[in-house]
């Protein structure tokens, strides 16, 4: 057994979920302790919403003007200037993580197990392939560090109530100047946020336009729920790339989600297997967006969301 | 900039429906299309661009893989790579190897730029380029979905979970492509000809002194899990009713 490292994401302010996800997920693992780390100008904050995450023993916040902006070759070398007492360095399937972790895996000398969805021993994991068609079970060898990416639709966030110990840290890694931060162009919205929201209206191409995407915005606004789109709606401008839900997109798992215009396609499937309850309006009785429906309605949606809307009121 | 690299994996072709080994040894990949990973095609299309700018001498496709990898790397050649390097072995290679091999060639070739896929559609790790920036001691790019150059430097915007976030990294630099990177272009039948006397190289592992390393044993390959079937509604009362059967209104 071994202590586990999680690198904690955050905006700067705030703990991102998929933090408390990869606890959860590390909490599956045998370990002699989970430790989080923030990487920050000043993490102090951010180290001690992490340690309210119940089964946190430590928070370690490392505080650095270089850790400003989350830039892959930046933090990389810092994770592994603090990796010697860990057995397992877990971090989120986010873009985040995904930027990050095979870069540490590589300058640690290991490979990674991306995609964690469920842990079946120490060392050995479930992970999807083929845009989630296949399941593998792969073992890695208990000899070497074990990176990870954690599958954030596969695990619940942990408890909260904990009082882990925050330490602020300095670590000794010699930091890159060729990489630099420029700006984050987020798109401004009071909406719940995609990747934890309980409900979801996905829209697809059908929609035909950016306006007429306006009634998707429009009913979710009325139940709550955040919008996501197939990569067909941002292809074609409706919406902007963070609505994104599939395979190269967000994995999500609300409560229910519901599918207008959207075909089924795998790509976009592998992103909402793990929804509560599906439900799918297609004009189309032969969409495979029907075959993994909860509640399926063969209708113009164009007539259904209106009608929905209203009676919704 | 000289050179561009770009790496081409072979994959089951994306429209394939996968079907899984009944003795769960894999996926069937016997008589099933295989292409060009898509996001590797959008890294080599915009290679070509770069190049048709005139920012670039010269795109190196490389592969490393079976010999029917040639297919692949003759289909790059024919969107218009200069040349292709296959890098054969039968073998199973997993991300670090690729990285460690693709070094290898970025030794040779001395490229100011490499630009493979975010990830491959068949393993879905995601892990080969920044892991080749990691060995390299050089710059990564995610998930680009726009690329402008000077100065010897790239600056890079990338698609990420909150919105588009640009950043600036000195060449030479690793670069994975996203889906809106650009769309790549259809080979026209002349260009498959001409792709013919264009140089392939062959070379093996032990060529460059690389011994794989394989770290994951794939102990099994299962279905996914299957959801229960659902109920069709006639209309949206049957659709608010069922939903306020579940408790979900
Ligand atoms: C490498 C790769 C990665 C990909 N990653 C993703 C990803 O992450 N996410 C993603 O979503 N896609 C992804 N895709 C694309 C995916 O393969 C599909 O092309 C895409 O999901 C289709 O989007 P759609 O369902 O909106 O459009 P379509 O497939 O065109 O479906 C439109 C549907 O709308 C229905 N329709 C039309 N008019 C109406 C109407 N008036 N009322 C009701 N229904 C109507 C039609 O019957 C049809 O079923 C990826 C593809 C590749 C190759």
């Amino acid at each position: 057994m071994g202590r586990i490292l999680i690198i904690a994401e955050h905006d700067g302010s705030t703990l991102n979920s998929s933090t408390s996800k990869c606890v959860s997920c590390a909490a599956g693992i045998e370990n002699d302790g989970i430790d989080i780390v923030v990487f920050a100008t000043s993490g102090a904050g951010i180290a001690s919403q992490a340690a309210g995450l119940a089964g946190v023993a430590k928070v370690l916040h490392v505080d650095n003007e270089a850790n400003a902006n989350p830039l892959a070759a930046v933090i990389a070398p810092q994770v592994v200037a603090i990796a010697e007492p860990y057995s397992h360095i877990l971090g989120p399937s986010t873009t985040f993580g995904k930027d990050l972790m095979p870069r540490v895996a590589a300058l640690l000398g290991v490979g990674q197990v991306s995609d964690i969805m469920a842990v079946l021993g120490p060392y050995t994991f479930q992970r999807p392939v083929y845009a989630g068609e296949a399941i593998v079970t792969v073992e890695a060898s208990a000899d070497r560090k074990l990176v990870g990416t954690v599958r954030s639709a596969s695990y619940k966030a942990a408890a909260t109530g904990g009082s882990a110990a925050v330490e602020a840290t300095s670590v000794d890694a010699n930091l890159p100047t060729h990489s630099r931060y420029g700006e984050l162009k987020a798109a401004a919205s009071d909406r719940p946020d995609l990747q934890t929201a309980s409900r979801v209206i996905c829209g697809g191409r059908a929609l035909g336009s950016k306006e007429n995407f306006e009634m998707v915005f429009k009913l979710a606004d009325k139940i709550g729920a955040a919008v996501g789109a197939t990569r067909a709606a941002v292809d074609a401008g409706y919406v902007s790339n963070e609505t994104q839900v599939g395979q190269t997109g967000k994995i999500i798992a609300p409560e229910l989600y519901i599918a207008f215009g959207i075909s089924g396609a795998i790509q976009h499937v592998t992103g909402i297997k793990d929804a509560g309850t599906i439900v799918a309006v297609n004009k189309d009785a032969e969409a495979p967006i029907f075959e993994i429906a909860d509640i399926g309605l063969v209708a113009d949606l164009f007539a259904v969301i209106p009608e929905l809307e209203s009676k919704l009121g | 900039m000289k050179k561009i690299m770009v790496g081409l994996k072979r994959v089951v072709d994306y429209n394939v429906r996968i079907r899984v080994k009944p003795d769960g040894s894999g996926v069937i990949t016997d008589g099933v299309k295989m292409s060009i990973n898509p996001f590797d095609e959008i890294a080599l299309e915009e290679a070509l661009r770069i190049k048709e700018r005139g920012e670039a001498e010269e795109v190196i496709a490389v592969s490393i893989g079976p010999a029917d990898a040639q297919q692949q790397l003759r289909t790059g050649l024919a969107m218009g790579a200069d040349r292709a390097i296959l890098v054969q072995t039968d073998k199973l290679v997993e991300p670090l190897d690729a990285a460690r091999t693709l070094l290898k060639l970025i030794e040779k070739e001395s490229p100011e730029l490499v630009i493979v896929g975010k990830q491959a559609i068949d393993d879905d790790n995601g892990q080969t380029g920044a892991m080749l920036a990691a060995l390299w001691d050089r710059p990564q790019g995610t998930c680009v979905s726009e690329v402008t150059f000077a100065d010897g430097k790239a600056t890079v915007t990338r698609e990420v979970d909150s919105g588009l976030e640009t950043i600036e990294v000195d060449l030479p630099a690793v670069l994975t492509a996203d889906l809106r990177l650009n769309e790549p272009r259809y080979v026209k039948l002349p260009d498959i000809m001409k792709a013919k006397r264009k140089p392939l190289e062959t070379v093996s592992l032990d060529d460059l002194g690389i011994a794989l390393d394989p770290q994951l044993e794939i102990v099994k390959t299962d279905p996914p899990a299957q959801r229960q079937k659902g109920v069709m509604v006639e209309d949206v009362d049957g659709l608010i009713s069922a939903l306020k059967d579940k408790g979900l209104l």
